[in-house]
């Protein structure tokens, strides 16, 4: 369980949002919503422990996650607007080094079928510099398949993806809701998400 | 998380910035010929005094190496910093101590080992005796690994940082200062007669000491860029 509470983000002098509190259950998705500019990036880098709130607390499962550092970041994955697709290694490169370097390897096959699944067949052993934009989100999404994490943390995950990779997202993100997980995102276009879903506005 | 798997992380790591390296070779080789240039223009410059040229060598090479690190620093994060690579080092399972210490070792083996290769070969052009040679190859080995342990620390500690190729000049020279004095000491006593141990247990100390504060400094500037 995810709990943040009265969090504050200043920016300069200027306070972004103040007093943000929600808890988050297993197989829920928590959808933050709010206009550019409103803070949305900061709070979840902030629930990522990436960095901290003007005032406020973040909790995982009762324990701030300041304390319980590799603990919390075994359980979280991140997904930021910066993909960590580097433009020199394969598709499949990327896939199996991210994973790596998130402490959870994974075997070619399983990586290869990963990105099978998220419609990158053929396009496995290129290099990512000639791969288009939304195949690029599409690299960087199969560690959403990949690592087996609790709780995902997507910024902005449609950007630049296809209508059917849209659809394909949606489903993996209801599988994973209906395995117990938790995923946090930030989406200007509505998700058709069949599980729980609750809403945050930033204004 | 078991040891084993912290080593191979680490491994993993130190493969996967060789293998960058391997598909964008301009940086690398960037370094080494500023190094093998700088270091060929001095016999060029002086002219063939010997005894005068037997005299620099030491320093010269040291200088050089010296400039030639520093001159790859700022990409030691820069790229990882740009793609968002280094966020997700951040929450890795992961402690970031072991990703950094792999891409310092990895940084090392791209610029220090083959400064310290090269130095032999460019060292004749000094005429410096072949047991002065063996030694300065032996002061690089141990101190390079410390110009790129004290190196991290700049890069991570001016990542972000509009004009940071300058600023980490100006934080790690004077840090390089001891390195260079008893890296290029090593040889001068040595071609003096006095035995070089002396320098090198020091370097060695400089090593250790690096080792063991370099990484944990660099996980600490980086969370910092990170915010």
């Amino acid at each position: 369980m995810l709990e943040a509470s009265n969090l504050e983000c200043v920016r300069g002098e200027k306070s972004l949002f103040r007093g943000v509190s929600f808890r988050l259950e297993a197989g829920t998705c928590l959808m933050v919503q709010g206009a550019n500019g409103s803070g949305k990036t900061s709070l979840l880098r902030m629930l990522c422990g990436l960095s901290q709130p003007a005032a406020g607390e973040v909790r995982w499962n009762g324990a701030p996650i300041g304390k319980l550092a590799e603990d919390y970041r075994g359980e979280l994955l991140y997904c930021g607007h910066a993909g960590a697709v580097k433009d020199e290694l394969t598709a499949l490169e990327n896939a199996r080094i991210s994973a790596t370097l998130a402490g959870a390897p994974v075997d070619e096959e399983s990586a290869r079928t990963a990105l099978r699944q998220l419609g990158l067949k053929g396009r496995e052993d290129l290099p990512a510099r000639v791969l288009s934009a939304g195949q690029k989100r599409r690299v960087a999404l199969t560690r959403l398949l990949l690592e087996k994490r609790k709780l995902w943390v997507l910024d902005e995950p449609l950007t630049a993806l296809d209508r059917a990779a849209v659809t394909n997202l949606c489903g993996v993100i209801d599988a994973h809701l209906a395995g117990g997980g938790m995923v946090i995102l930030t989406s200007h276009q509505e998700l058709p998400l069949t599980g729980r879903v609750e809403h945050l506005r930033l204004d | 998380m078991a040891e084993t798997s912290i080593l191979s992380t680490l491994g993993a790591v130190i493969r996967r910035d060789l293998l960058l390296a391997l598909r964008r070779k301009s940086d690398v080789l960037t370094t080494l010929f500023f190094f093998v240039i700088v270091v060929s223009l001095f016999p060029l410059g002086i002219g063939p005094e010997m005894a005068m040229l037997r005299q620099i060598a030491p320093g010269v090479l040291w200088v050089a190496a010296l400039l030639a690190t520093m001159l790859s620093l700022p990409r030691l994060f820069a790229a990882d910093h740009a793609d968002g690579t280094l966020e997700q080092m951040a929450l890795s399972a992961v402690p970031l101590g072991v990703l950094v210490t792999g891409k310092i070792v990895a940084h090392w083996l791209l610029s220090g080992l083959p400064l310290a290769l090269l130095a032999p070969v460019l060292g004749l052009q000094f005429d410096l005796p072949a047991d002065a040679l063996g030694v300065m190859v032996l002061a690089l080995l141990i101190g390079t690994p410390v110009l790129s342990l004290i190196g991290a620390v700049g890069a991570g500690l001016t990542l972000g940082v509009r004009g940071g190729g300058v600023l980490v000049s100006l934080l790690v020279l004077p840090l390089y200062v001891p390195v260079l004095i008893f890296g290029a000491g090593a040889v001068e006593s040595h071609i003096g007669g006095l035995g070089a141990t002396a320098h090198l247990s020091l370097l060695a100390a400089f090593l250790a000491l690096a080792a063991f504060f370099g990484p944990w400094a660099t996980t600490v500037a980086l969370r910092i860029a990170l915010e």
